[in-house]
């Protein structure tokens, strides 16, 4: 399992009802439910991961975030998990909104577009970055909207959503960040990882 | 049609207060069965069959000798493994293969026509109940069906909330829409306009409103396949013949395919049986049992719901199916749910679907090691 998917699993604290959206092959979700006793659901675009989860014996729905998450009700999980599809969104101001409406609280990673590789590549070479969390080209790539760890710390600073934790990961490295850190840590970052409540 | 040999039949005895308002008891609910009753009797799946369907789930079929309904889905190995599950299928009340139906006959011995009451998805599901007691059945492992199997799922569930662990409704909808009503008025208009039909006692007049009948079924068959399917199927392919005849023959495969198909139901199937089964998925609409709120039919059962659609049904389109998973996740409800890739219409969950028939058994399975 990705060390990514180790520390939102971390965050977790047992016997919780999580909702991962964009569970793909439900990897996080067995994880959540055989350790931590998680009553855990996934929601998933596609039919193949789906397929794969329900292998797994896993609960999930076939849908789209952007349209499927409204049929929840408020605060019905603990825990909302969202990783590295925020910027794969038409709307991901929405989608933010509704899985804080879902969620008691949300877990949510970004591709941190700040990180060096990222301004290296585009910088010295002058083509769209490629690297091993963004690795498609630009013109088969599922990002549309994407963003720097600064770009989203202050996103969520300015819509009043509380930040519980942040946490800046680098391969096996995570370390947290804060306001007088956070232009190190988007400069380092290949991740960032939030946990937020609003 | 029922030909009685080789039909296991239960009496009930206890009194069943019908929908329409009439009792009923001492009544036959024709069953048959596939695999064993473990021990502990928690391996019992109670199959619902869709409007033509009937207790012979799959392997051969004693009274057309061709294969069970859903021969593609159970048996030892398959989706539903008959190695591991008890599973159970009973004849719907209406229906002509052997359950209480109106080619019964009434106290003073007269075949009950259209004088058999009208009877309801809810009143078929109750009836069914009773086979749980008469297996010693407490709590069974699943229930599953299509169409208008899946309604009876619903239903069930809803009237017995604590009597199964997993539920299973495939390519179904809460509620019949017009346009599901529509065609199966067109059906039943076919059927009573035979002259054949004499008001229902073409039994007792030693006639058969097989052509009504026929009609009927083709109309209905269209609504189970889809447009692509059709189309990649007999195109405009002509039947035995090098070129148009300009006359009113089979010209086109399609055509005879399904005067084919018309045909071959007329003889496993009654007429009166198709108006009374078609009136009672007509009647369907669960969320009216509850003042409009769907949720409320599920609100007191733990169960955990699966739900399947197909791509290309257009009869019991993806989006109804979807109206009972946003009914079940707004009460917070255990439900998954996928959308099965298929160009095979609404029959998709009678074939060879391999997608479909892999997510049934893996959610079947997965669940059982659950237990």
């Amino acid at each position: 399992m990705k060390n990514e998917f180790q520390v939102i699993a971390d965050l977790i604290e047992k016997d919780k009802k999580v909702l991962d959206v964009g569970c793909a092959d439900g990897t996080l979700m067995k994880f959540l439910k055989d350790n931590k006793n998680i009553n855990i659901r996934g929601l998933e675009i596609s039919k193949e991961k789906v397929q794969e989860c329900i292998a797994k014996g896993l609960t999930v729905i076939e849908g789209n975030a952007e349209k499927d998450l409204k049929q929840f009700p408020d605060k019905s999980f603990d825990y909302v998990v969202l990783s590295q599809t925020l910027q794969a969104f038409l709307n991901p101001e929405l989608v933010l909104d509704e899985l804080l409406r879902v969620g008691k609280k949300a877990i949510v990673t970004i591709p941190n577009f700040g990180y060096w590789k990222v301004r290296f590549h585009l910088l010295f070479k002058g083509t769209m970055p490629i690297t091993k969390t963004l690795p498609d080209e630009w013109y088969n790539t599922q990002n549309l909207h994407m963003c720097t760890i600064k770009d989203f710390f202050h996103f969520i600073k300015s819509k009043d959503i509380k930040i519980f934790k942040s946490l800046a990961l680098n391969n096996l490295n995570k370390s947290t960040i804060n306001q007088s850190n956070l232009g190190v840590k988007n400069l380092f970052a290949d991740l960032g990882i939030f946990l937020i409540e609003k | 049609m029922n030909t009685e040999k080789n039909i296991k039949t239960l009496i009930v005895k206890k009194p069943l207060k019908l929908d329409c308002g009439k009792t009923i008891k001492d009544f036959p609910i024709a069953y048959e069965t596939y695999g064993s009753l473990n021990s502990k009797k928690d391996n019992a799946i109670l199959v619902f069959h869709a409007l033509t369907g009937d207790q012979f789930v799959t392997g051969i079929n004693p009274s057309t000798n061709k294969e069970g309904w859903w021969s593609y889905a159970v048996g030892p190995d398959k989706a539903i493994d008959t190695n591991k599950y008890f599973v159970i299928c009973s004849n719907v009340i209406g229906g002509c293969m052997g359950s209480y139906g109106p080619s019964h006959k009434d106290h003073d011995q007269k075949i009950f026509g259209t004088n058999f009451p009208v009877i309801t998805i809810n009143d078929m599901v109750n009836a069914q109940y009773n086979l749980l007691d008469h297996f010693g059945i407490d709590k069974l492992f699943s229930i599953t069906g299509g169409s208008m199997g899946g309604m009876q799922v619903l239903q069930f569930i809803s009237n017995f909330p604590d009597k199964s662990k997993t539920v299973i409704p495939i390519a179904t909808t809460s509620s019949h829409s017009a346009q599901n009503i529509a065609f199966n008025e067109l059906g039943r208009q076919a059927i009573t306009a035979d002259s054949n039909w004499k008001d229902g006692n073409y039994t007792s007049n030693d006639t058969n409103p097989g052509k009504g009948l026929a009609v009927a079924r083709m109309a209905a068959h269209i609504t189970y396949l889809s447009k692509k399917g059709l189309q990649e199927k007999f195109g405009r392919k002509l039947q035995e013949r090098e070129d148009l005849k300009f006359g009113f023959d089979a010209d086109f495969q399609i055509e005879s395919y399904l005067r084919y198909q018309g045909s071959v139901f007329v003889d496993r199937f009654d007429a009166n049986s198709y108006l009374y089964i078609t009136r009672a998925m007509d009647y369907f609409d669960l969320a009216k049992q509850f003042n409009g709120n769907l949720s409320e039919a599920f609100i007191n059962t733990n169960a955990k719901f699966f739900i399947i659609s197909f791509t290309s049904d257009w009869l019991y389109p993806t989006q109804e199916n979807k109206d009972i998973v946003i009914a079940l996740n707004s009460i917070g409800a255990d439900v998954g749910f996928v959308e099965i890739e298929s160009d095979k219409g609404h029959d998709s969950f009678l074939l060879d679907v391999p997608n479909f028939l892999s997510a049934l058994k893996n959610f079947l399975d997965k669940s059982y090691e659950e237990n």
